[in-house]
């Protein structure tokens, strides 16, 4: 089989269109894991061992098995137990669930980076758990997750197009389902891969840049 | 309560086979991948220019390509570009070995330059090959810099090896979707969700087993090396 030109540019469209949905649902992945990963972070740092503990055991479990049963199980499992899901919203719950568990260990590395001697000072100044933490620490943490977090971010985007797998009508999608009703998968496939390096490669290298710009102490 | 978390025996025996499945497709594309690594690592710090070059398109290609993307592309559209057939095995090994290589390529690459100066040096001066120093000084003392992050990735191709369900390989992933697909033939009490968190054990277990195995090697070189890192 060779390469069909005319074939290809007829298609584009449809491919670029479902690329848009895959970015789309990539934003709101990487904001809902911003604010669980936090959470997270927050949760496993808890003075009590019996608020630490399960939130280790959540992070680890979550991180240690795959987002593509996560998402069936988002998908296919909580309709049974009455929760109902259409498939954007179960993709950006599970890439959000699944990478907020990511975040917050690149939070945790920020946080462990900010100095002793802020939490002294914080002490010293009878500054209260709130205002320590969002005035004085987290200000200082964050800046320094940022490149990990934007690794995540683009490591986010390559695991979207799962998506397709809960019939979000994401790039892989269309590639996919303009493939099995014209049995030409090359030209869509190849498409959908041209345009994930045109996205995934500048991402990269903007993180790298950040990585000059911010990251952690050495 | 518990008998709807446990499965009845035939959908264990089931997912037992697609664990098998799962471990020997994460075992061949690590050994790729691992080949690759210190392939393209070793490559990315070569002497000749072009040799770098080449080294690093490869890694930004197969690290910008998403994994799934790359899967489907192996399978669907590269045999009836090439005119072969692969199975979904050979195409699956594949595409998870190459995306592995390309993020292990960095690791190796990091691990290299983390070795002092002073050891190339005095290889050169004990006239050593090109050969002998990289097999015998700086790969050595660069694996206690390796292994943590080769840890994480070998994760990472764990948990990818799910994707190889998608094209029709009975892997766990696979097994548990038919399970779902077909659960009321077998009449199993246990519920959809009770499936599923079943399967994610499985795969929790089998990354627990990958991470205390690199611990204990971690362990070992540590102690190999006198703690001199």
């Amino acid at each position: 089989m060779t390469w069909d030109w005319e074939f290809a540019i007829e298609r584009f469209p449809d491919i670029a269109k479902g690329m848009l949905v895959t970015i789309q649902a990539t934003l709101m992945g990487m904001a809902l894991a911003l604010v669980v990963g936090l959470i997270l972070a927050l949760g496993r740092r808890a003075p009590q061992k019996w608020i630490a503990w399960p939130f280790r055991a959540v992070i680890e479990f979550i991180r240690s098995t795959p987002l593509l049963i996560q998402l069936f199980f988002l998908y296919y499992a909580l309709p049974e137990v009455g929760v109902v899901l259409d498939p954007m919203p179960a993709l950006v719950f599970g890439l959000g669930l699944h990478y907020g568990t990511y975040c917050s260990e690149a939070y945790r590395a920020g946080i462990d980076d900010v100095a002793r001697g802020q939490w002294e000072a914080s002490t010293a100044l009878n500054l209260g758990t709130v205002t320590t933490w969002a005035s004085v620490i987290l200000p200082q943490a964050i800046p320094t997750s940022i490149p990990a977090l934007g690794n995540y971010f683009v490591a986010m985007f390559k695991d979207a197009p799962l998506g397709s797998t809960i019939s979000v009508a994401g790039v892989l999608f269309m590639a996919r389902s303009i493939g099995s009703s014209t049995f030409r998968y090359l030209e869509t496939l190849t498409m959908a891969g041209f345009l994930f390096l045109l996205v995934s490669i500048p991402a990269a290298l903007l993180v790298r840049r950040l990585e000059g710009r911010y990251g952690y102490a050495k | 309560m518990l008998e709807n978390f446990i499965l009845s025996p035939q959908a264990y025996t089931r997912l037992w086979e697609g664990t098998q499945v799962t471990v020997l497709v994460f075992v061949f594309s690590t050994a790729l991948g691992t080949a690759l690594s210190l392939f393209f690592g070793v490559a990315r710090l070569a002497p000749q220019r072009w040799v770098r070059t080449l080294a690093s398109v490869y890694v930004e290609f197969a690290r910008g390509v998403s994994a799934i993307i790359l899967l489907f592309w192996m399978f669907f559209a590269l045999p009836p570009l090439l005119g072969i057939s692969l199975t979904p095995m050979v195409a699956g090994v594949l595409a998870l070995g190459i995306n592995m290589g390309a993020y292990g390529a960095e690791v190796v690459r990091g691990g290299i330059q983390a070795v002092p100066e002073g050891q190339t040096e005095a290889t050169i001066a004990l006239n050593m090959t090109d050969r002998q120093r990289l097999a015998h000084v700086v790969l050595p003392q660069a694996i206690p810099v390796i292994l943590p992050p080769f840890g994480n990735l070998m994760i990472e191709i764990l948990k990818g090896t799910a994707l190889v369900s998608l094209i029709t390989l009975s892997d766990l992933a696979f097994e548990v979707q038919k399970l779902r697909v077909n659960r009321v033939v077998i009449a199993d009490s246990a519920t959809t969700p009770m499936l599923y968190i079943n399967a994610l054990i499985f795969y929790c277990i089998l990354a627990q087993t990958v991470t205390a195995v690199f611990g204990y090697f971690e362990r070992r070189t540590v102690r190999s090396f006198g703690g001199a890192r």
